[in-house]
């Protein structure tokens, strides 16, 4: 672990405690495929802490902790699993508006969403990635109307604020904010593998001001999806750490052969290989999550880093945790099917591992 | 058989299994992977495709006829499964009756015994479980502890099973049992219990992928007909190691098939001015994994065609195991990546029922190297057997 200023470390304090006491596994279990998909009740406890405001300036009420101080806080969100719109709404959202946003725009959104009062959903995608994007927004009388279909939007079905991204009359990206509940907004819930909010958004004709836009375009896209990559990361990290220590505890439980299991080389090895890997994919992503709050210039380069070394660490780890737990990880009731299953979840979000090697090496110059 | 009449029975078959094979299974048995889709049981085709094989004999083709096989040669089964293989049909009687007790009881078995059973077997009719695995024993198959007591004129079995696959439909399970608590290997024995008989109690177990036909399975003071042991009373070690040896016989069946992904991929992820995938990656992991099932598949058929010579091919099957499950989970993985965010369904709409199953069996697939033996102990067996290594001991550090 880096080495944590003090506030820091409180704040990963609190939320470590927090995890353990209010929202273990069950907690999760309990919200996926539920109504909402995540515990209100949880999520205000959440807001109380102040985690919504961690990316939201002193001025508008929030704690200014920086990209950093939110992964420490994704962290220990990733290990029981909790869902919480926390990274659309304080991370993606308060960046993009803190960045993009005009200074009315600012002082609109961003003290309520420090309060934990909005919560925010980024549609971006499409159904064909590679095609670009496909969003129209048309020039009417009075601002623009928006056409078209944005899939998976994440934390959709809570959102009350989306950010949304469409071509304008010139045919230049643009980053809008629409509100959830205007009319022309069609949001069908799409019954994911990890049970958490997704949706697929459709937007007929929707007005939109021009005064929603946000300053920008393609570039602070750019930015706020590696802002979010990281920061999953980040979670993919506390994910595969927890499923590492599940695993590790299993192997000095479980005995065959006269033996705890973990007495094997074959399983020792591969449990310190596990290891390694954790050990590497938290360098990475601590380093992308500081280049973005430094602005530093190969951000980019280690926001791919971090989200590929955690996609196929997180993978890698799932599966050993179901296969050293045979039978038993295979099924429903134990954790390790849930953490199997976001992993895939986790890792196919903004560009799964390959995407990022891809991604690298272009950076790279390769 | 040789030339003439292997081309003659090719001949036969690509004309019965256009007759006969419904159109609706091809390249989907439902069989295997047993997800939310309903019981095989439950879709008429399936039903209808399993009684035409019964009656043609070709679900069990290597069987005497007495038995309700077609006394097939391994060249005679080989070209009926190419003939399969080439318009997405399969065995609907490949299930646990008859890739794993059915050769165990033609060896094993007394005559009654197989009279009894094989038939029922070779029509699919009779649906059989395995009950070996106990929450105690699992890799350590031996420790097993469920009691089996001589009543003299019946045995009285008492105890729990765990992770049987289809106990809930079954209708018949072969167990082992504890008749000698003083010895561990030596005090097992190979037992067939009626599914129906008192005591006899299942609770389904869900498994990650939605499926449900994974059970815990409560033996209670079960009473079992004196004939039903299969081999001599504490011999059934023996027994189960030889029907482990069929489990992973035909688990590393045709685990190297299936459509090739090519043209997903290209669906997915386009082509580029050379018509090559696009993403370089991508490509050459999803070549990697094709040449591997490839050179797999072309093992599977060396293999067999040493074994039919008479050449030692056993000691090679817990390897041709793993190398199976690895090429099948692979190739699931790599559908998973293939699919990206419309890989995610669980259940729809949103999502195409393809890509759904796309996900459910890369969930099931993660089973391939747990049961039947799982990838360790394969490992191990295998550098015990076949390699001749060592058993480790305390070394300290
Ligand atoms: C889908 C599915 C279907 C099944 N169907 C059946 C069935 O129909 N009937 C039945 O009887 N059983 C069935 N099983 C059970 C299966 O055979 C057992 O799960 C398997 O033998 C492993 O036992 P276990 O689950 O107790 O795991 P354990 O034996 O506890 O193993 C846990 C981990 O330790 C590893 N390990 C254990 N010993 C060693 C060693 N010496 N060296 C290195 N590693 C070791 C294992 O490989 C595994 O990774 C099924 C299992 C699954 C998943």
């Amino acid at each position: 672990m880096a080495v944590l200023t003090e506030e820091q470390a409180m704040l990963r304090d609190m939320a470590s405690e927090w995890v353990r006491d209010r929202a273990p596994v069950t907690a999760a279990r309990a919200a996926a495929r539920s109504e909402q998909r995540y515990d209100p009740a949880l999520w205000a406890e959440m807001a109380g802490m102040g985690w919504c405001g961690v990316l939201v300036p002193e001025a508008h009420g929030g704690a200014d902790f920086g990209c950093v101080g939110f992964g420490i806080v994704q962290e220990e969100l990733g290990r029981t699993l909790v869902a919480s719109p926390l990274l659309s709404t304080a991370l993606i959202g308060a960046s993009a508006i803190r960045l993009g946003g005009s200074a009315e725009q600012q002082a609109n959104w961003l003290p309520r969403i420090a309060a934990g009062e909005v919560v925010v959903a980024l549609a971006v995608e499409e159904e064909t990635p590679d095609a670009g994007t496909a969003a129209m927004l048309t020039a009417g009388s009075e601002g623009w109307r928006l056409d078209g279909r944005k899939t998976p939007v994440l934390d959709a079905l809570a959102a009350d604020l989306l950010i949304v991204s469409a071509r304008d009359e010139d045919g230049s990206l643009r980053l809008v904010t629409v509100d959830a509940a205007a009319e022309g907004v069609g949001i069908s819930p799409l019954d994911r593998l990890d049970g958490r909010d997704a949706a697929t958004i459709d937007f007929a004709g929707v007005p939109v001001d021009r005064a929603a836009a946000l300053d920008g375009g393609a570039e602070l896209l750019e930015h706020l999806l590696d802002r979010g990559r990281a920061a999953l990361a980040a979670e993919m990290m506390g994910t595969a750490a927890q499923a590492f220590e599940t695993t590790l505890d299993y192997l000095k439980t479980r005995v065959q052969f006269g033996q705890l299991i973990g007495s094997f080389q074959a399983l020792q090895h591969r449990a310190v290989a596990m290891q390694a890997e954790l050990i590497m994919t938290r360098s990475a992503v601590e380093a992308a999550l500081a280049a973005i709050d430094a602005g530093a210039e190969d951000a980019s380069m280690l926001v791919s880093l971090a989200k590929a070394l955690a996609g196929d660490t997180l993978r890698l780890i799932a599966r050993e945790m179901v296969q050293m737990h045979g039978g038993i990880g295979m099924t429903e009731e134990h954790d390790a099917g849930l953490y199997f299953k976001r992993a895939a979840v986790t890792d196919a979000t903004w560009g799964h591992a390959g995407f990022h090697r891809n991604r690298y090496a272009r950076l790279a110059g390769y | 058989m040789t030339g003439a009449s292997l081309d003659a029975l090719r001949a036969e078959a690509r004309e019965w299994l256009a007759a006969n094979f419904p159109p609706s299974l091809a390249f989907k048995n439902p069989v295997p992977y047993q997800n939310h889709a309903p019981y095989a049981e439950g879709d008429a085709d399936w039903r209808l495709w399993r009684d035409r094989m019964a009656e043609k004999r070709w679900g069990a083709p290597g069987w005497p006829e007495i038995y309700g096989g077609a006394a097939l040669d391994r060249a005679g089964i080989k070209v009926l499964a190419e003939e399969m293989r080439r318009i997405g049909a399969f065995n609907p009687m490949k299930m646990t009756g008859y890739t794993m007790l059915g050769p165990t009881l033609l060896e094993y078995g007394t005559e009654a015994q197989k009279a009894q059973h094989l038939p029922g077997i070779a029509s699919g009719r009779v649906r059989w479980c395995q009950g070996f695995s106990e929450p105690g024993a699992g890799s350590d198959l031996a420790s097993l502890q469920t009691r089996c007591t001589d009543m003299g004129d019946h045995w009285l079995v008492e105890g729990q099973k765990v992770w049987t696959s289809g106990a809930n439909h079954a209708d018949w399970c072969f167990a082992l049992v504890r008749t000698d608590t003083s010895v561990k290997q030596r005090g097992i024995s190979f037992l067939l219990i009626d599914m129906r008989s008192e005591g006899v109690e299942t609770r389904p177990i869900t498994l990650i992928s939605g499926s449900t036909h994974f059970c815990e399975m409560f033996l209670n003071a079960v009473k079992v007909p004196k004939e039903n042991l299969v081999g001599r009373v504490n011999e059934g070690w023996g027994v189960a190691k030889r029907l482990l040896q069929f489990e992973r016989d035909s688990l590393s069946e045709g685990r190297g098939e299936g459509r090739s992904l090519l043209p997903i991929a290209r669906d997915r992820i386009g082509v580029n001015a050379a018509g090559e995938l696009a993403d370089a990656d991508l490509r050459t992991r999803l070549v990697g994994h094709a040449m591997r099932a490839h050179a797999y598949n072309l093992t599977q058929d060396r293999i067999g065609a040493e074994a039919k010579a008479g050449l030692p091919t056993a000691q090679l099957v817990p390897m041709l195991k793993n190398l199976g499950s690895d090429v099948a989970q692979m190739r699931a993985e790599l559908v998973m990546e293939l699919l990206g965010t419309r890989g995610l369904g669980w259940s729809g709409p949103g999502f195409t029922d393809e890509e759904m199953e796309a996900a459910r069996q890369w969930l099931h697939a993660r089973a391939f190297s747990i049961y039947g033996g799982s990838y360790e102990i394969q490992n191990n067996i295998a550098a015990k057997r076949t390699l001749g290594l060592p058993d480790p001991k305390p070394i300290g550090c």
